[in-house]
């Protein structure tokens, strides 16, 4: 190993040097309110690396372990501005926890180092600790008030993230037995020299075995159907900038991943067109179930919860649209990365929206954002268009995601896939457009008007003007996003 | 005098006004606001029908999307979108007079009105077929909260029924889009008109008419996807009605003759008969339940089914022979219902502020407490079943002269459609505004001097086609005969 390799990840290493500087800091310093702005100001160092990455081609180190590109560089960029903002809607939230305010920011930031390493992760075993690396801390977090739901809340997600690790183990184990590699390009070369060849209908069973157990590691992490159970006690239970953080950035992270082995390990066209066949089936499980059963909660929470199962089977249409005939297609994973993109802006902006009203009506019920529009017209107004955007209804982002990721499903043949998106999001309407008509038409049992903090408005505020902005002109967001997928695709 | 980007100007007056009244302006001054912008926007829309034929007034911006996603920033304007760009911005005034007492969130509602504008124009005036669905989505969301807002009786089950039928209607279309765009490449709504006949479909090009068709059916409305009418507008507030009879149902119309009629026009010859068969069941129908409702509102509701019908048996004619003749007429009835209707509402609104009540039995003997009032509820009617002199007759002999060679028995019982017509409209008439004095209306008044105006603009309009119906007819004509030229239908 060369020492020069550490330069890779000296956006992960200033990630985790912050994470203990906020540790020390909190030690030391009794004025907590400095935490934010320290976190803020602190990740900008990071991002500055990542920018200065970008300049550079793609360069690969620790023995082929890890890959800096576009693609990696795509998701941290993501994954430091949903760990901004989720930091920033933190702000008066985390008063509650008194002396642990620097544990809760510090474990975040953490775990974005986890995610960072797993965007960059070229190995089967760099995979897997970068994945725990993000899951334990999360687990904390989750459980980090002290009450019986929040308690419930983590136990939940450590115990079925492990099984969820444990599956997608025995998944690489299969791939490690069957290519003798680790590295995913060797397992990708190693597959394409043995199918080619003699293409013996067990070994081809083996491969796919193990396919079935990595999507179901990773849909798991990306609380996809059949593997969502844990998403909606666990987003209701866990603190909700925490709950914002895990629906965006571990949702995208675990797209991050899931992108990269099926490019770099199975998109042998023998296989791929048995795994995108699968990727559709349980892309329109997930929509479907996510959003039938979102239709009757009464906890917003809960709601989201039920509509992230959702968003991920729409952005599951895009997996299932890499590839058109015999040529590999990039609209669709484009259409991932865009999508994952303008799911963070739109989604953090309802939960930053969430978090400032739950500080003052308490509960996380869709009743207390009854006349939400008398109380607070500018947090009533991001929540609505928010909601608007999840729906997939101009001017935003959501709709310009959608439009391309169908497009890639129609381009690739799969537009009963498309047919079943589009299905859904009409179905999704009556859900999202409950919480506006709450708060535009119901009348409040109080009236005094909320007055957010500075925190979680400005995160809200932020979060909606990219949803706006890149709802208007998403070019730049796709000209990144194609940017990042030619880099994977050889 | 060429103004460059006056198309642009067209839609973002009223869109930007509305930001603008949202952010900054309240009560009477936005009122005001509004009134002003509508009185500048009824002089470029006015400005754009008459030198629409002068210069090229098209504006292209082609770098909005990437090139592998072809989205355009594409206006342009023709003898189709001239004529329902005036009516637009005829009615967006009047909707502003129409709205002129209310005093529940008065500047919402005006802002609602001005975006909902924009949106409508944005539709006539795309030419790139995102672009135009972009803006028939950004539509609804103004539309459902005047509803839920500021309508009457079941107001939110109406929003809801209103918007789920809408995006379920476009959910079709979008996939329709999709897979032109995959067969031809371009969003280019001219283009696609030469590009179809050598597309290469994924799907059975009848299958994709028939999407398409069902976007714009729902919208028209046609039977049996027209259950959401009678509820929305029976429901809205008068501004709202206004809007959604004479505007927005046009859009249903304008879509079938732009995309229906001039992409696909061997499928529209092809399914002809069961356009005019469905226009058949439309009059018929909707005219046998117009007779029996009690409910103003809900009757002039009733009544636009029976008159979307014969937009649809003028659609159909297209194989008979005489191509543009029936299809003029039917753009013109577009034209003449929405002046004609857009009378209706708002006369009927403005003698329910007075009487609180529509229901026929229980109105009687008003004549004589608002004469101009009723004058103006006779016009409306009188032109509404066709009278000589009025834009009614005008556009009715139209279709019927140019669809009979075409569909003989069809334009026969269509006729009986007439006999209905006068029916209920004078039953109607008699029944609510004459007869004996009814001791609880005694102290109501007349119209006051602002809702003198709205009604002054529509009757002269009304009669001004009525007398000189080349006016408006020989803009459509032309608009008419270059789609067929485009397409080769002649």
């Amino acid at each position: 190993m060369n020492y020069i390799d550490l330069e890779l990840i000296i956006p992960e290493i200033s990630m985790a040097l912050l994470a203990g500087l906020i540790i020390v800091f909190d030690l030391f310093s009794s004025n907590k309110r400095l935490l934010v702005p320290l976190c803020l100001i602190g990740l900008l160092v990071p991002l500055f690396f990542c920018i200065a990455a970008a300049q550079e081609s793609a360069e690969a180190g620790f023995m082929g372990t890890m890959q800096v590109d576009d693609f990696s560089i795509f998701f941290k960029y993501i994954i430091i501005l949903a760990t901004a903002l989720v930091i920033l809607s933190s702000a008066t939230y985390a008063k509650r926890f008194d002396n642990h305010q620097g544990e809760y920011y510090s474990l975040i930031l953490l775990s974005a180092t986890g995610m960072m390493l797993l965007a960059s992760a070229t190995e089967l075993i760099t995979i897997y600790i970068a994945l725990e690396l993000t899951a334990l801390p999360t687990a904390a977090l989750a459980a980090f008030i002290r009450e019986k739901k929040s308690a419930e809340s983590g136990m939940k997600f450590l115990i079925l993230s492990a099984v969820s690790s444990a599956v997608l183990l025995y998944g690489m184990v299969l791939l490690y037995g069957f290519t003798g590699s680790t590295h995913l390009s060797d397992i990708g070369t190693a597959i394409a020299t043995q199918l080619s060849g003699s293409a013996g209908i067990t070994d081809h069973g083996v491969l796919l075995f193990s396919v079935i157990l990595i999507t179901a590691g990773f849909g798991f992490k990306i609380s996809a159907v059949p593997f969502q159970m844990w998403a909606p006690d666990v987003y209701e239970g866990a603190p909700t900038p925490i709950t914002a953080f895990l629906s965006v950035a571990s949702k995208a992270v675990g797209f991050a991943i899931i992108l990269r082995i099926l490019y770099m390990v199975f998109e042998n066209e023998a296989l791929s067109s048995d795994w995108t066949s699968m990727m559709a089936v349980l892309s329109a499980i997930s929509m479907s179930v996510g959003n039938l059963i979102a239709i009757k909660q009464n906890n917003i929470k809960r709601m989201l919860a039920y509509s992230t199962i959702a968003q991920a089977g729409y952005i599951m249409v895009g997996l299932a649209a890499m590839t058109s005939d015999t040529t590999l297609n990039t609209s669709g994973p484009v259409g991932i990365l865009v999508y994952l993109a303008g799911y963070t802006f739109t989604n953090l902006a309802a939960f930053a929206v969430i978090t400032a009203v739950s500080e003052s009506s308490g509960d996380d019920s869709i009743d207390s954002f009854s006349g939400l529009i008398k109380k607070s017209p500018i947090l009533a107004g991001i929540m609505t268009i928010s909601m608007i955007s999840l729906i997939g209804i101009p001017p935003t982002i959501g709709f310009m995601a959608k439009i391309y990721i169908f497009g890639a499903a129609v381009e690739t043949n799969l537009t009963w896939l498309a047919f079943v998106g589009v299905i859904n999001s009409v179905i999704s309407a009556y859900y999202y457009l409950r919480v506006v008509k709450t708060m535009f038409l119901n009348s409040a049992s109080e009236q005094s008007p909320i007055k957010p903090s500075v925190g979680p408005l400005s995160a809200a505020v932020i979060s909606i003007v990219g949803t706006v902005a890149f709802g208007l002109y998403p070019r730049p967001i796709i000209e990144l996003a194609r940017e990042a997928i030619s880099t994977i695709v050889g | 005098m060429e103004i460059p980007g006056i198309l642009s100007i067209a839609i973002f007056l009223p869109l930007i006004s509305a930001v603008i009244v949202a952010v900054f302006l309240n009560g009477k001054t936005a009122r005001g606001f509004a009134l002003g912008a509508s009185i500048v926007e009824l002089m470029i829309t006015g400005y754009i029908f008459i030198a629409h034929k002068q210069y090229d007034m098209s504006e292209k911006l082609t770098t909005w999307f990437p090139e592998s996603f072809p989205v355009q920033y594409f206006l342009a304007i023709d003898g189709i979108s001239a004529p329902l760009i005036l009516l637009t911005g005829l009615l967006g005034i009047v909707s502003i007079f129409a709205s002129w007492n209310v005093s529940e969130r008065t500047k919402e509602h005006f802002m609602w009105l001005l975006a909902l504008q924009g949106a409508v124009v944005g539709v006539f005036t795309s030419m790139d077929f995102l672009l135009f669905f972009l803006f028939w989505e950004l539509e609804l969301i103004p539309m459902f909260f005047l509803i839920s807002i500021w309508g009457t009786g079941r107001k939110e089950y109406s929003a809801m029924k209103f918007l789920i039928f809408t995006i379920l209607g476009s959910a079709f279309m979008l996939i329709g889009i999709l897979v032109i765009f995959a067969g031809t490449g371009t969003f280019d709504m001219m283009k696609i008109s030469e590009l179809m006949p050598n597309a290469n479909l994924i799907m059975p090009i009848g299958i994709l008419f028939l999407f398409m068709s069902i976007g714009f059916a729902v919208k028209l409305p046609v039977f049996p996807f027209h259950t959401w009418l009678p509820d929305a507008h029976t429901d809205a507030p008068t501004a709202a009605s206004v809007m959604l009879a004479g505007v927005l149902l046009k859009m249903g119309g304008y879509g079938l003759l732009r995309v229906s009629a001039g992409m696909f026009p061997d499928q529209l010859e092809k399914y002809a008969w069961v356009l005019a068969l469905f226009g058949v069941i439309n009059i018929i129908y909707g005219a046998a339940i117009t007779i029996r409702q009690t409910d103003l509102k809900r009757l002039i509701a009733y009544s636009s089914v029976s008159h979307m019908g014969f937009v649809l048996l003028g659609l159909s004619a297209v194989g008979g022979g005489i191509t543009s003749l029936a299809m003029t007429g039917a753009a013109l009835q577009m034209f003449t219902h929405g002046t004609i209707t857009g009378l209706l509402f708002l006369t009927i609104g403005f003698i329910y502020e007075r009487t609180h009540t529509r229901h026929i039995p229980d109105l009687g003997g008003l004549a004589r407490r608002m004469p101009i009032f009723t004058v103006s509820l006779m016009v409306a009617g009188l032109a509404s079943l066709g009278l000589p002199g009025t834009s009614g007759f005008v556009a009715e002999v139209t279709i019927f002269v140019g669809a009979f060679p075409a569909f003989k028995i069809a334009t026969i019982i269509a006729a009986f459609g007439v006999v209905l017509t006068a029916g209920y409209i004078l039953w109607m008439i008699q029944r609510s505004m004459f007869g004996p004095e009814k001791p609880q209306f005694e102290q109501i008044g007349d119209a006051t001097s602002v809702q003198v105006i709205p009604i002054g603009i529509l009757i002269i309009s009304i009669i001004a086609v009525g007398i000189y119906p080349a006016f408006v007819s020989d803009v459509f004509a032309d608009g008419i005969a270059q789609l067929l030229i485009m397409t080769g239908a002649n």
